[in-house]
């Protein structure tokens, strides 16, 4: 502020001066986002109607200009024009700043977080808008999926969970338009809640260096980030509907966009999403419908050096769970296990019946942000979050329709961030991050709750430095400082309370004492710091090596804490510790970077090194009246994975390109020296792409998938007593299934319909060849084969 | 603008209100568990007069640490005993028969019986659902020569009905108990 005083001082002192024309007035045009140089740009004076246009530098000089105040136009092909008041005096330097509108409407942004900042050293990959649209019908987990690294954790085919580089759940961060996913990400069967046709671009950060988002990002973060809506009068939308032969379904989803030029823009989206029971080659996997209903409302207003935005959010998905998986005790996990079809198989129905899953996930979130020209960018966010997760068992009686579990997830978080560039080299992002969050379980289930009645309270504080040493050669820090406290009531069985010597370890936490379970109020505190070190060296045309280093924190989460009893749907009693410490992952990370357009290959080896890690494996069999049941206890160790994703493309001939993916993970428990239960195993994959922009854009595509056999397991069997032999027979759940070879087609062409609206028609065939096969990754394959082909014909229609 | 910032604090002012107004009950209710079977005793009359035997497994901790609590008994060669099984939620006071909840749902549920190759019992005459299919909470046990070994009692929910026992009934196994008997 005191900049400007001084200068409207200065110049208001100079104007007074004697008539002088011959100055020149000169300066560069940059982006205002990036503070990229602008070249090509025209300026017109318009008083003398002379024009020059930026050299490749991005600067401009007139000359021959008396000492006055001059209207200049700054005009770019790609930019709103603007018109800028100019006041000469004695030679002059004058900068200027334009919106840079890139040719694609959807790469506006309001906020400074374009997807290209969220890490500068660690490698991103990401799926554009017209590879997202090909899973319109499917989930963001079988989007993420077909990127190298990112694997699935699947429960049947409907709740499908990213992995990265081999970690999963709370070690995976999500971010929605800005927003941290707080929806009961722990669990293993539960999906991201986000409509994948309401994304727009999705990329991945496979380590914790985006601080900006979170430091407990042992696994890596996931970024989704709607359609960024351009500065001018425009109206337009698109809708997309997707029918598969595989659970005879439907998928429907449409878009509109009102924007202004005054900066005021609206966007209305929708999705309806209806399958049936799903099929594997040779039989109907009953019950494993889907029913998913989601709206979205953005609505905001966006100038040069301020905007704000709101954004609501509200998906809903009803899924089945395949009605074969749902057992008692090990004695039907025997008899599921020796069977080798689904123990249910029913007609084909839409109906979804218990055991299923009803989850819907409110997000709501306002915006703002505020350039300073003298201190930077500020972003201020708001949002509210609400989690609501029914899970309905098979049950008796007058609990038949009541859920099981009814958990209702609040979360609340303001955040405020400010981005400078110190000097043109250097930029500050630094910010602080506020949050609070309450469970509620809804104790009229009548089953005791797995996740406790809580509140959660939250502070981050961050800071990220760039430095462009030069054309070559970038560096990055960050560091970033996580408090958190937790107030719990959880109710122990008062004979696990005492196995577990916490009456004498926490008397303290003692509330009450029931007949046979006990109140406590555990009050628990983490700090945990995190950081990141990392370079980028560019070198030859096309060449790039990244180098980053990251030291990630996370606090035990509720479920690792506080578990204590039958988790039905895995079928296995789950223990959690109450003295459980953060988990602390040093990750190192490389990529080598070959990007050009006649051959392109990332190599990115790491190695991700993690003390106490919080695993979960059987430790025990335990009886109850429903017969014996697998213990499964968490315990902390210390964990290494390593591995390397290869990604290239080759355009071998033109218009045809060949595409491999190549990943390799392995994970170890150091202190038992056994490998990790649940890593993915190897996988290679080869498309060859044929398209030609020049006949209606026909793209053929044909990929084959190959998943090798995971040979790196734990032992986790255990004995079970038969009745009709008196033997004790061993149950086989830890060996992994065979190798197996997937083919999938695709293929699409557009048609022009008139000056304004396109249809794209497109015809897919997943696993063209039928295979029956089993995925170590998916926790119902001991009980079915997955899915079977399927035909998919989409329309999508732009207008 | 100075709208848009009016309108931007009144909705941030008001999503909070939203947001802090669910604080007021503290303490969480505990929760009553209706639907555990913690108890099975099944109990078998001879026919003719003698000494009735009780088989019991007991646990009322459910899922909890804590073995279940067995009870058995020793058959006599040569007699019929008529069986009935009765099944307890003991976690709440006063303590729930779920064997109604299972003959009110006889439809969808099945006890079956399964002896070890070495014990010589037979079992028969179950009493039957309303699709007259076998039920199997009152049943027929005959003892034969002296032998021993284990007796299980199986509750399928949702068997496949009708069915040649327990190898093709399918469903869930609801209750599994087994007892080390002797017939003497």
């Amino acid at each position: 502020m005191r900049n400007y005083v001084l200068l409207v001082l200065l110049f208001s002192s100079i104007t007074s001066l004697s008539q002088n024309c011959d100055n020149s007035l000169s300066g560069k045009v940059t982006d205002i986002h990036d503070g990229q140089l602008l070249t090509g740009v025209t300026l017109i004076v318009a008083e003398t109607d002379q024009a020059v246009q930026t050299n490749f530098d991005g600067t401009y000089s007139f000359s021959n200009l008396c000492n006055a105040t001059y209207y200049i136009q700054v005009s770019h092909p790609y930019c709103l024009t603007k018109g800028f008041t100019v006041k000469v005096s004695g030679d002059t330097n004058k900068s200027f700043k334009l919106e840079h509108h890139i040719e694609e409407l959807n790469q506006i942004t309001i906020e400074g977080k374009a997807y290209s900042d969220n890490s500068k050293t660690l490698h991103e990959n990401t799926i554009n808008k017209e590879e997202l649209e090909r899973f319109s019908s499917g989930s963001i987990g079988d989007a993420l999926k077909s990127l190298s690294g990112v694997s699935a954790l699947n429960t049947g085919n409907t709740v499908v969970k990213p992995l990265i580089n081999g970690l999963h759940s709370s070690r995976v961060v999500i971010i929605n338009n800005g927003v941290r996913m707080e929806d009961q990400e722990w669990g293993a069967e539960h999906a991201p809640n986000i409509d994948i046709n309401s994304v727009s671009n999705l990329s991945v950060i496979k380590g914790a260096g985006a601080l900006q988002y979170s430091g407990d990002a042992v696994g890596g973060v996931i970024i989704a980030e709607t359609l960024k809506v351009p500065v001018k009068d425009s109206l337009y939308g698109k809708s997309l509907m997707t029918t598969t032969t595989n659970g005879r379904g439907l998928s429907l989803s449409s878009q509109l966009t009102k924007s202004y030029e005054n900066g005021w823009h609206a966007t209305l989206q929708g999705t309806v999403k209806r399958f049936g029971d799903f099929e594997a080659p040779d039989y109907i996997l009953s019950n494993t419908g889907v029913y998913e209903r989601n709206i979205s409302v953005k609505v905001g207003f966006n100038r040069f050096d301020y905007g704000i935005e709101g954004y609501y959010s509200r998906f809903k998905n009803e899924l089945g769970i395949l009605s074969a998986s749902h057992l008692g005790g090990a004695r039907d996990q025997v008899r599921a296990l020796e069977s080798n079809i689904p123990l249910i198989i029913k007609d084909f129905t839409y109906t979804i019946k218990a055991p299923r899953q009803d989850v819907t996930h409110h997000l709501a979130t306002i915006k703002g942000f505020k350039r300073f020209e003298s201190f930077g960018k500020l972003n201020f966010q708001y949002d509210f979050q609400r989690n609501n997760r029914l899970e309905y068992d098979i049950r008796r009686g007058d609990d038949k329709n009541k859920a099981s579990s009814d958990l209702q997830l609040d979360t609340h978080t303001v955040l405020l961030d400010l981005e400078s560039h110190l000097t043109d080299a250097i930029i500050l992002k630094s910010g602080i991050i506020t949050k609070y969050q309450n469970n509620f379980a809804n104790p009229n289930t009548g089953v005791r709750r797995l996740i406790p009645d809580y509140d959660m309270y939250d502070l981050g504080l961050y800071f990220i430095v760039d430095y462009q040493l030069n054309d070559q050669l970038l560096l990055e820090a960050g560091g970033r400082y996580d408090y958190s406290y937790m107030d719990v009531f959880k109710f122990y069985k008062t004979s696990f309370w005492e196995s577990r010597n916490y009456d004498q370890r926490f008397p303290e936490i003692v509330v009450e004492e029931l007949s046979t379970q006990i109140l406590t109020n555990p009050q628990l505190n983490f700090s945990n710091g995190s950081g990141t070190l990392g370079a980028t060296y560019a070198f030859g045309e096309d060449y790039k090596l990244f180098f980053n280093y990251s030291i990630a924190s996370r606090a035990p989460n509720p479920s690792e804490l506080f578990s204590e009893g039958l988790h039905h749907s895995a079928s296995r009693i789950e223990l959690g510790d109450l003295s459980f410490k953060s988990e602390i992952a040093h990750k190192v990370a490389l990529t080598f970077q070959r990007k050009n357009e006649a051959f392109s290959i990332n190599i990115n080896p790491y190695i991700n090194t993690i003390s106490d890690f919080i695993v979960i494996e059987p430790t025990d069999v335990r009886w109850t009246l429903s017969g014996e049941f697998q213990v499964w206890e968490y315990r902390q160790t210390n964990a290494q994975l390593l591995g390397v994703d290869v990604d290239a493309s080759y355009a071998f001939a033109e218009n045809y390109r060949l595409k491999s993916q190549f990943s390799l993970v392995k994970g170890y428990d150091r202190t038992l020296n056994v490998p990790l239960i649940g890593m993915p195993p190897v996988n290679i994959s080869n498309e060859i792409v044929y398209q030609n922009s020049e006949f209606n854009n026909i793209r053929l595509a044909l990929q084959s998938a190959y998943h090798f056999k995971q040979n790196n397991y734990p032992n986790t069997n255990f004995e079970v007593f038969i009745p009709e032999t008196e033997i004790r027979q061993e149950l086989d759940v830890s060996s992994t299934p065979d190798a197996y070879h997937l083919l999938n087609f695709s293929s699409s062409i557009d048609i022009n319909l008139n000056q304004k609206s396109k249809l794209t028609v497109g015809l897919w065939i997943t696993n063209v060849l039928n295979t029956s096969y089993r995925n170590y990754l998916n926790r119902l394959r001991y009980y079915a084969d997955d899915l079977g082909r399927n035909i998919l014909l989409n329309l999508k229609i732009n207008y | 603008m100075k709208k848009i910032k009016f309108l931007t604090l009144a909705l941030i002012i008001s999503t909070l209100f939203i947001g802090c107004s669910k604080d007021d009950d503290q303490q969480p209710q505990p929760v009553n568990e209706e639907e555990v079977i913690t108890t099975l005793t099944v109990t078998l009359v001879p026919e003719g007069g003698g000494a009735t035997v009780i088989l019991q497994t007991r646990d009322l901790d459910g899922d909890g640490p804590n073995e279940p609590v067995i009870t058995t008994g020793n058959l006599a060669a040569g007699v019929s005993y008529s069986g009935s099984i009765v099944l307890l939620n003991e976690t709440v006071d006063p303590a729930e028969d779920i064997t109604e909840e299972v003959e009110e749902e006889n439809l969808e549920h099945q006890f079956f019986y399964t002896s070890g190759d070495d014990l010589d019992i037979t079992t028969s005459n179950e009493n039957l659902d309303t699709d007259g299919n076998k039920l199997g909470t009152e049943f027929t046990l005959v003892a034969g020569a002296v032998s021993s070994g284990t007796l299980t009692f199986t509750l399928r929910h949702e068997p496949t009905k009708p069915n040649t026992g327990i190898d093709d009934a399918g469903g869930e196994s609801d209750v599994i108990a087994t007892f080390n008997v002797a017939v003497q």
